[in-house]
């Protein structure tokens, strides 16, 4: 039996469209395929015009983060049979469009890079590794898997506000990554650096960044940790 | 002029930890009020009024008009934050805000201390 999928998919090619449109088209699928991503494959086989990004197809590059039937995810991860028909593909919303399914990440980019996502030590260097004991260990799991696909960030509205402002969850939660990481000497300045109306403080706990997080994450988890962090280090 | 994006502001936390503070007061208060208003053993002026003669529940009312000030404040400027792009004119909001409440706190103690 033949399974055909309906589609409805924001189109925009700034080169040649004035304005977004919506396309619809169908396609048949394989008794193989299973994910969003498989069947997208197939609209490009029979529309080559259409654009998205995706590459590891296996939920590890982040790269086909998208908005499906309203909720941000990965196409690779999503089965095609739990979604209603047609289903409507729209870019991650609140980033500026480059063609059809593909977002300017930059500002996304600019709020992770702002966190210093690496380790800062200074001291120096142990002959061999700088170790942690189990417990230490455990703090980071749950916080160091965020593949940066954006889901969150761009389903949270006080990132769409203030993209220039603030981290956003993504952000956030490497921002506790590297707070909760024993080995990292730079837990003040972290600190100090969130302190801030905008940058960790626009988080007003709506939890869209948990609801569609497809690692399963917790950036308000994660947010909650470092406000935390930063009440025992103030009174 | 070119324009530079700065934040760091260091008050993130003191807000953000005053808000969680004051909101908890006056959920506490909202309790104590009902209970006291609703034990009245008549709800006329006069039982009104010595309700809010005693000096502790005049103390503790004004400290709830307080609470929904500062409450208040930080609810409202971040709305002007969020939606108010040009510096003037959010400055300017703020600061009737700021006024507004000020002006509403002093108004409540006015009328308690006159009760």
């Amino acid at each position: 039996m033949t399974r055909v999928v309906q589609f409805r998919i924001y189109r925009y090619d700034p080169d040649k469209d004035q304005k977004p449109y919506m396309q619809d088209i169908s396609v048949e699928l394989e008794p193989t395929d299973k994910k969003l991503l498989q069947a997208l494959v197939r609209v490009k086989a029979k529309d080559d015009s259409l654009s998205f990004r995706r590459s590891c197809r296996e939920g590890v590059c982040g790269s086909d983060a998208m908005n499906i039937n309203g909720k941000n995810g990965l196409a690779c991860l999503t089965d095609i049979d739990s979604l209603a028909q047609p289903i409507v593909l729209r870019p991650l919303p609140g980033l500026p469009v480059i063609r059809d399914l593909i977002v300017d990440m930059t500002q996304f980019f600019k709020q992770y890079h702002s966190i210093t996502p690496y380790l800062i030590n200074d001291d120096p260097p142990p002959e061999r590794e700088r170790l942690q004991t189990p417990e230490e260990r455990e703090e980071l799991n749950g916080v160091y898997e965020c593949i940066l696909c954006a889901c969150c960030s761009t389903s949270c509205p006080s990132f769409w506000w203030n993209p220039d402002k603030f981290v956003g969850p993504a952000g956030l939660l490497n921002a506790y990554r590297f707070i909760a990481d024993t080995r990292d000497t730079a837990t003040n300045q972290r600190l100090d650096d969130l302190n801030d109306p905008y940058r960790l403080f626009r988080c007003h706990t709506i939890m869209n960044c948990v609801d569609v997080c497809p690692k399963h994450l917790n950036p308000t988890k994660a947010i909650g940790k470092i406000k935390e962090l930063m009440v025992s280090r103030a009174v | 002029m070119v324009k530079r994006l700065v934040v760091g502001a260091h008050y993130g936390l003191r807000d953000w930890l005053a808000q969680r503070a004051t909101a908890t007061y006056m959920a506490l208060y909202t309790i104590v009020f009902a209970f006291a208003a609703l034990t009245l053993p008549k709800m006329d002026y006069a039982h009104w009024s010595a309700l809010f003669s005693g000096g502790l529940m005049r103390f503790l009312t004004f400290l709830f008009f307080m609470s929904l000030a500062y409450h208040a404040w930080v609810g409202v400027r971040d709305i002007w934050m969020d939606y108010v792009k040009p510096l003037g004119l959010r400055l300017a909001l703020h600061l009737v805000t700021l006024f507004l409440l000020v002006g509403y706190a002093g108004w409540a103690a006015k009328i308690l201390w006159r009760l």
